[in-house]
């Protein structure tokens, strides 16, 4: 009855059909409602934690998170059954709902951990939030009783090109609106409330097939998204009124990006493993320190900006040669330790190039701080500025010097990536003999993507010294690399949207997170742990990563298709 | 069959493209080739028969530069190769391997591309800048490698990744892979292993498709009567030595090629069955 829209047989459903169904969909509906109301209503009776939870018909920012997902819920509910059915019979309904329900239930269990947790008891717990936690279960009890159907391809949904542009507007927009709430949470409780409200929101989004289509769309309007992608970021720092502690976070991830793009090119593309790469960021912002002029550096001598970004990317990419050119003719793990052995010299040779071991270059453990701010064409980076009445702080500026760079690399990736260059590092990365075999010049294209990653990397550091103000031999250590290697995994090696998730996750959250700090490392181990069991192609895949992990799925899409054809052939 | 066989013999008497004389690979104490000479003409189509562990891969090997002959010399169009392979592609040489090494995570249309790796020069800088001459060398580098694939039949699967192909298909693509570098002489490491009939056939067909558009081509095999329907001149290689070389007629009639294929009776004490990383 629910699925009169879809051509399904009745067999490939009666293990769903069980005698609860009719009442799923008023369930659903009552929970939507419950949530609804109970979010409404008063939380908390201690206004002092959570961002005051505990008004009455004035709902604070964490119960605004619950009514989205309500009302997600519904646009779910309705499409199954009412209005919106037409959109049922593209939309898994089913699926999602049970993301969204299970995620809602979770999301309001922790709240109620929270508030007994930050304020004594469960007592302090108000009416309000039972309500609300109640409306989840029923709806993910709901969803558990609807059907599992049989949809529509979304690859053939088709929906006028203002729409497509439009959904993914407002899919930045939301990105954009979330990452600002995120950051300006105050307390780890909420921020971790918003991260199980973000992961409930995507998983939702994805398993309803909503992603799906906004990807499609975005792939039919490629320079939209970008374009989207970009002025997202650039409004960032207009979310934040002139606060600096979130900017010097979102700046820390920009340099993180720009560098795990970099090492994508070596690792992701060319399959080379680099366990010293951040000595390459490391020489970069050594160089920019040097001639920054500053009261600490050894050389007096300050060039325009222009020119110490080029010499600080050249010392970087004549490090990467001198450190390829014997190392690449090993592979695997022994090119592994090599770098790994790489990043380690460098770090020694900036601790002990201070006067009492050989020349004084880098003040040793010192480091150099006192790096002034940049200056460039007039504009000076280390003033405030006022535009369109929203005060942009010193690291609002930095940051979007910052984009300016993470764009350009990006752009490098992409053409590098689809070039004559590009498919000769993915055919070293697949099989290195038979690429030999096909022409391709092995060890000069493992060379240029160890020196362009370098490059790329001291182009970075360069920025990374005037941002930081400082640079010391203790900031370019080993598991700085490590991070690096763990972002792009994370992410979905040799993709540009995996990356720049994977490197922001890991920048970002030990900086939302300082209480578990000295769990960190644990909590990254488990992460990577889980991933390589549960979603080993990275959590954006690239199409060839996806399908080399999956292959069953893709065996028999492929046998489908050919069904297909077949069919086609036959009429 | 006859049919075939007259079709399959216009007067080869072009060129020499490649002249490969004395060639010989030892490991260690193991003579896997010893002194083989081999001569190839333009438009000719050569076939290398033996038993298990003779030698014809690592033959091929040495020819293609990834071995570093022990002793002997090959000559490509009268000039001194390299043992080099990239010296060997670029001189216009190229090959299919015995156990197929596509790169599997790339499509088909990809892995075709990388094969005109070595006739395009776009470089790091250019492909960055992506300028008007960037961007036409990779249209037609896309344009000849769509017209390979449909050249051996797998105009429709060009966005299929190399891995999810059928057997067959994945040999026809690295046929094309090795089309794509533009080469005047192919050699093919068995290219109808695990074949059956029907696509044997296509094989062979194709084959003579290759040798009619101006290549010459040398081939491994195994199946007999697929090499004797196709080749001018058969060489044959018994533990590392050539044996004989002729036509398919005199080949197949010579009875040392089968005792060497078949043993004596007496003495069938296996044919040594695994050269030291002589199969690639």
């Amino acid at each position: 009855m629910t699925d009169i829209e879809t051509p399904v047989d009745d067999i490939s459903q009666a293990p769903v059909a069980k005698p609860g169904k009719p009442i799923a969909w008023p369930l659903g509906l009552a929970g939507v409602v419950l949530v609804i109301v109970g979010s409404f209503l008063s939380w908390s009776y201690d206004a002092s934690i959570l961002n005051d939870l505990s008004i009455n018909f004035y709902p604070g920012g964490l119960q605004i998170l619950a009514i989205i997902v309500a009302l997600l819920s519904l646009v779910l509910l309705l499409a199954e059954k009412g209005p919106l059915v037409k959109l049922g019979s593209w939309l898994d309904v089913t699926l999602a709902l049970r993301a969204l329900g299970d995620g809602l239930t979770l999301y309001m269990v922790l709240v109620v951990v929270a508030i007994s947790v930050e304020s004594d008891g469960l007592i302090n717990v108000n009416p309000g939030g039972y309500v609300t936690l109640v409306g989840a279960a029923l709806i993910a009890v709901s969803a558990y009783l609807l059907p599992l159907r049989h949809l529509r391809d979304m690859s053939e949904a088709r929906m006028p090109a203002w729409f497509e542009i439009l959904s993914i507007a407002v899919l930045m927009a939301a990105l954009l609106f979330v990452a600002a709430y995120a950051l300006g949470l105050p307390d780890a409780w909420s921020f971790i409330l918003c991260l199980v409200f973000v992961f409930t929101a995507a998983i939702g989004l994805f398993r309803s097939g909503a992603m799906t289509f906004v990807s499609h769309a975005g792939q039919r309007h490629r320079k939209v998204l970008t374009l989207a992608a970009f002025a997202a970021a650039f409004l960032f720092p207009f979310t934040q009124n002139g606060s600096d502690a979130n900017m010097s976070i979102a700046g820390s991830v920009l340099v993180f990006s720009a560098t795990a793009m970099g090492l994508n090119i070596v690792v992701g593309l060319a399959g080379l493993l680099d366990l010293g790469y951040i000595a390459f960021l490391g020489s970069g912002a050594y160089v920019a320190a040097t001639l920054s002029n500053s009261a600490f550096a050894t050389i007096g001598w300050k060039p325009p900006f222009l020119v110490v970004v080029l010499v600080g990317a050249c010392v970087a990419a004549v490090l990467g040669l001198i450190i390829g050119s014997p190392t690449l003719r090993v592979s695997g793990d022994y090119l592994a330790i090599v770098t790994l052995g790489f990043g380690e010299i460098f770090r020694f040779s900036m601790f002990n190039l201070d006067g009492n071991n050989g020349p004084n270059l880098t003040n040793g453990p010192n480091g150099i701080p006192g790096i002034p701010d940049l200056e460039l064409f007039g504009f000076n980076f280390g003033s405030e500025h006022t535009l369109a009445g929203i005060e942009l702080g010193r690291f609002s500026n930095y940051y979007f010097l910052l984009l300016i760079l993470v764009g350009g690399v990006i752009l490098a990736f992409s053409r590098l990536n689809n070039s004559r260059i590009g498919r000769g590092w993915v055919a070293i990365r697949e099989d290195e003999k038979a690429a030999e075999a096909m022409g391709v010049n092995v060890f000069g294209l493992k060379l240029l993507a160890f020196s362009i990653g370098a490059f790329l990397a001291g182009l970075a550091g360069t920025i990374k010294a005037h941002q930081d103000g400082a640079v010391s031999p203790d900031q370019y250590i080993f598991l700085e690399s490590a991070f690096l290697l763990a972002a792009i995994v994370l992410g979905g090696m040799g993709t540009i949207a995996g990356v720049l998730l994977g490197a922001t996750i890991l920048k970002m959250l030990p900086e939302k997170l300082r209480f578990f700090s000295e769990y960190r490392l644990l909590l990254f181990g488990l992460l990577l742990v889980l991933m390589m069991r549960f979603r080993p192609e990275g959590l954006v895949a690239s199409r060839r990563r996806q399908l080399e992990f999956h292959e069953e799925d893709e065996a028999l899409a492929v046998a489908v298709e050919e069904e297909h054809l077949v069919i086609e052939e036959a009429k | 069959m006859t049919v075939v066989e007259d079709a399959a013999r216009p007067q080869a008497a072009g060129e020499t493209v490649l002249e490969a004389t004395g060639v010989t690979m030892r490991f260690g104490g193991l003579l896997a080739v010893n002194d083989v000479n081999l001569t190839v003409r333009e438009g000719e189509i050569v076939g290398l028969i033996g038993p298990n562990g003779a030698g014809k891969t690592t033959f091929f090997n040495c020819l293609t530069g990834l071995y570093k002959p022990t002793s002997g010399q090959v000559r490509f169009s009268g000039t001194p190769l390299p043992p080099k392979p990239r010296a060997v592609v670029r001189a216009g040489m190229a090959r299919t391997f015995q156990n197929i090494r596509l790169f599997a995570n790339m499509t088909a249309l990809e892995n075709v591309m990388v094969g005109r790796y070595c006739r395009t020069s776009a470089g790091a800088l250019t492909s960055v800048l992506h300028g008007p001459k960037f961007r036409r060398e990779e249209e037609a580098t896309r344009a000849r490698a769509q017209e390979l694939l449909e050249f051996v039949g797998l105009g429709r699967s060009a966005e299929h990744l190399a891995r999810n192909m059928p057997y067959g298909d994945q040999r026809r693509l690295e046929i094309a892979r090795a089309l794509a570098t533009d080469p005047k002489l192919i050699l093919l490491d068995e290219p109808t292993a695990g074949m059956n009939p029907q696509e044997t056939r296509q094989a062979s067909d194709l084959i003579f498709k290759i040798r009619d558009s101006g290549l010459s081509v040398v081939v491994i095999e195994h199946d007999m009567r697929f090499i004797f329907n196709l080749c001018d001149r058969v060489l044959c290689l018994v533990r590392g030595e050539a044996l004989i070389e002729g036509t398919p007629e005199e080949v197949q009639s010579d009875p040392r090629v089968i005792e060497a294929y078949i043993g004596t009776g007496e003495d069938d004490d296996e044919v040594e069955d695994d050269v030291p990383g002589g199969e690639v």
